[in-house]
């Protein structure tokens, strides 16, 4: 059976691909013509192909499961690339370094004046209770003043086609790598449809990351040795490390490879000795990141990097402390963050989100949980949530008491009805939920990827994409329709 | 150069070379004993012994058997030493400087470990067994040659052909070692056929009968033999061979005067002594002051860089 696009229907959502007539969406007009000539031969062929190429490629994520430890999974990967038409990818494009914009400066603030609190638009208790907040920054100037540097934001579209903002990630957020490394599977698999349709490239991510940190540098001038930290190979995300630190040419580090001696100066340990080090993009967790400076017990950190990166001598990115502004309690307060600190109306909306911590709005949750979202403030992966509607009586009655018990620690949201693209399950092509996490590189310019990572969720109805709990993924076409 | 980095690809070419070995190894031996008559017990344990490694085998099977053996050097994931084992810990150190080799090397160490993986079984059956053997020879060649012609030939690379050199150097001492225990050193007479078809099959697991005719143009011999293996300067699986590469490499790098002085030591050591002439109890200390060489080396590099 070939695809069929007349059994594939489009009831009461929005669907990525095809209008609710079953007509294709203008951009995707070319894909899905091209689609619909396949054989199922073809299909299975494409398939094995890219299931063959990440094999290959060894592009995988660990999960972690309490009885088998950790283990390596190929990332699950859907052939059908999700499209955007670029007019629309650039009203996104704009919201997404506005709002990055605002959230950096709410976080400089944070760490010294505190404007926003004194002229009581953010509340002063939130920042109290925030996990986040790290005082060990306070007072500190890092370069460009700038604290996120790399942030990824999820997006996802409602029934009647807005995008919105699910949340911001300016911690550690991965995913980069598989958009790059979908796209090279996609290339190796349909160049035809590259050469039918103006495709805008995704590729020059590593070099523009590379910029972003380089400009960083304390010792400008110099060519900076700029160095990737990773926890290590046991890291879900440890693939994504070694293949930035490979494409940017920048040294792979784990803790133990780092030193900082007597004077605040980061060195890693070479064959030669000891070498200087700039600038480091850390992919572990701020308390796990100097055990002097917190978790004395972390093995993965560096012993006064903290002490290093105060002094100027280091700079890190995304800078210690980045993560307050991560807090989905926090998320609630951009719209008004952006015209706080920009003055200007937020171009990308949120979510609407009841804050727990407002007696008013807690009431609400709990009277409708049974259709809310209910997120903790922050955890991330898709980790202690609850979703209402598909949740039996005593998860509910669980998360209640959980809210009740820490109403500063939860958001609850309306359960929106993601948009659904086509998906290939067997050789049918059945409609998936799905979310997309643009990456948003902030330094002497602002850079949005083109596109970002589509996540989909391969079990059908739901609409949990993350990779530890059987999400995919798919390429992302931005396509230009007006240059030919 | 990281000193973990190094580590890792000095690791990595050591286990892709003792899988390459390991699977030569247990080629030659299917093929040697299916020449010899019922009579003759050759068997299955040399093959434990080679690898130093009879406790831990026979702390796992009974017997010596070809069954046995062979799960325990191929597949056994509770010998350190078997071709699987070595793949993955070969796969475990390439996972960790996938940022520095060539991205294809990866795919392709990736790959081999899976294929090993994934056909284990097939080299229980002797019909099979070549087929599986020699997909792991070429996955490691394949693996040299792109290493060769697409990785910068750097201080990492250097660090690749020593610990390729010196476990292709310990693995030939090693052949060299049993294999000839077995054999009743020859005073110039010719050997029996059998006796000839060993020292054939010890040239073989090194991939060295053919160059070893082009080289010496007579008939087998011990002395040759041993001459060829151990003190030749040109062919690639020799001893000495072996340690002059990692003498070249040592040139290029940093603080080596140490561990120079141990290699020059050891080149005079090999270039010296008149192997023909010793019998097989001399023979056998002459290989293990060599091992011992080869081990103070590796410590000396350990120590040095890691």
């Amino acid at each position: 059976m070939t695809i069929r696009w007349g059994s594939y229907k489009v009831k009461n959502l929005y669907d990525e691909m095809l209008r609710a007539s079953g007509r294709p969406r203008p951009a995707a007009q070319t894909l899905c013509s091209y689609l619909r000539a396949l054989k199922d031969e073809d299909i299975e062929e494409y398939k094995l192909a890219a299931e063959s190429a990440i094999h290959v490629m060894g592009v995988t994520f660990t999960v972690y499961t309490e009885e088998e430890g950790s283990i390596d999974r190929a990332w699950p990967f859907d052939i059908i690339p999700r499209i955007i038409d670029k007019k629309e990818w650039q009203q996104v494009e704009a919201g997404l370094k506005q709002r990055v914009q605002a959230l950096n400066l709410f976080i400089d603030d944070l760490y010294h004046k505190q404007h926003i609190v004194k002229d009581n638009i953010f509340p002063a208790e939130l920042l109290k209770d925030s996990k986040n907040f790290r005082p060990e920054c306070v007072g500190v100037n890092p370069p460009l003043n700038i604290w996120a540097h790399i942030c990824g934001s999820d997006l996802v579209r409602d029934k009647d086609g807005t995008f919105y903002v699910l949340e911001d990630n300016l911690r550690v957020p991965s995913g980069v790598s598989y958009m790059l490394e979908n796209r090279l599977v996609m290339k190796r698999l349909f160049p035809e449809m590259f050469d039918q349709c103006n495709i805008l490239p995704v590729d020059d991510y590593p070099s523009q990351l590379y910029d972003t940190l380089a400009a960083l540098s304390p010792r400008p001038g110099d060519q900076p040795e700029i160095a990737v930290l990773t926890p290590g190979i046991f890291n879900s995300a440890y693939f994504e490390h070694a293949y930035l630190a490979q494409q940017m040419g920048a040294e792979l580090v784990e803790g133990s490879d780092l030193i900082v001696d007597k004077n605040d100066v980061v060195y890693m340990r070479t064959i030669e000795g000891l070498t200087r080090v700039d600038v480091i993009y850390r992919r572990i967790d701020d308390l796990f990141l100097d055990p002097e400076a917190f978790q004395s017990d972390s093995l993965l950190g560096v012993p006064g990097i903290m002490r290093a990166w105060k002094a100027g001598k280091v700079a890190l990115a995304n800078a210690p402390g980045a993560g307050v502004a991560d807090d989905k309690v926090v998320y609630a307060f951009v719209p008004d963050m952006i015209k706080y600190y920009l003055d200007q109306d937020a171009i990308l909306p949120n979510v609407p989100t009841y804050k727990c911590i407002d007696k008013q709005e807690r009431e609400h949750v709990v009277e409708h949980i049974h259709e809310m979202v209910v997120k903790p403030a922050n955890e991330s992966g898709g980790y202690g949530m609850l979703i209402g509607p598909q949740a039996s009586k005593e998860e509910r009655e669980k998360f209640v008491n959980l809210i009740r018990r820490d109403p500063r620690n939860y958001v609850a949201q309306p359960m929106l009805t993601l948009s659904t693209a086509p998906t290939l399950i067997g050789n049918r092509v059945e409609p998936r939920h799905l979310d997309l996490r643009p990456f948003v590189l902030s330094g002497k310019q602002t850079i949005v990827t083109t596109g970002g990572l589509t996540r989909v969720a391969l079990r059908k109805g739901s609409t949990v994409v993350n990779s530890s709990q059987g999400g995919g993924s798919k390429d992302t076409w931005v396509v230009d329709m007006e240059t030919v | 150069m990281l000193s973990r980095v190094a580590n890792k690809i000095y690791w990595m070419a050591r286990y892709l070379e003792r899988a390459e070995n390991t699977a030569r190894l247990i080629n030659v031996n299917t093929h040697l004993l299916l020449d010899f008559p019922k009579r003759v017990k050759l068997g299955w344990e040399p093959i434990i012994d080679i690898t130093s490694r009879k406790d831990n085998f026979y702390s796992l099977y009974e017997e010596a058997d070809e069954r046995s053996v062979i799960r325990f050097m191929v597949t056994d994931l509770r010998n350190p030493g078997s071709i699987l084992c070595a793949l993955n810990m070969a796969r475990e150190n390439t996972r960790n400087i996938r940022d520095i080799i060539p991205r294809e090397v990866w795919e392709q160490v990736n790959a081999l470990h899976l294929t090993a993986k994934t056909n284990a079984r097939s080299v229980q059956t002797q019909r099979h067994r070549y087929d599986y053997l020699r997909s792991i020879i070429l996955g490691v060649q394949t693996i040299s040659g792109m290493l060769a012609g697409t990785m910068t030939h750097d201080a990492g690379y250097d660090f690749l052909r020593m610990g390729r050199n010196l476990e292709r150097a310990d693995m030939t001492t090693r052949i060299v070692d049993v294999r000839s225990a077995t054999l009743l050193p020859d005073m110039s007479e010719a050997l029996s056929p059998f006796e000839n078809l060993q020292w054939v099959s010890v040239l073989k697991s090194l991939s060295a009968y053919q160059m070893y005719r082009r080289e010496m143009r007579l008939r087998i011999s011990r002395s040759d033999v041993l001459k060829f293996l151990l003190q030749e300067e040109r062919f690639p699986r020799a001893f000495y061979h072996a340690i002059c590469q990692v003498h070249n490499c040592l040139e290029s790098l940093p603080s080596n005067e140490k561990t120079l002085l141990l290699i020059t030591k050891l080149q005079q050591k090999v270039q010296n002594s008149k192997l023909g002439a010793f019998d097989q109890e001399k023979l056998h200390e002459f290989i293990d002051e060599l091992q011992l060489g080869v081990i103070k080396i590796h410590d000396s590099i350990n120590k040095t860089y890691f």
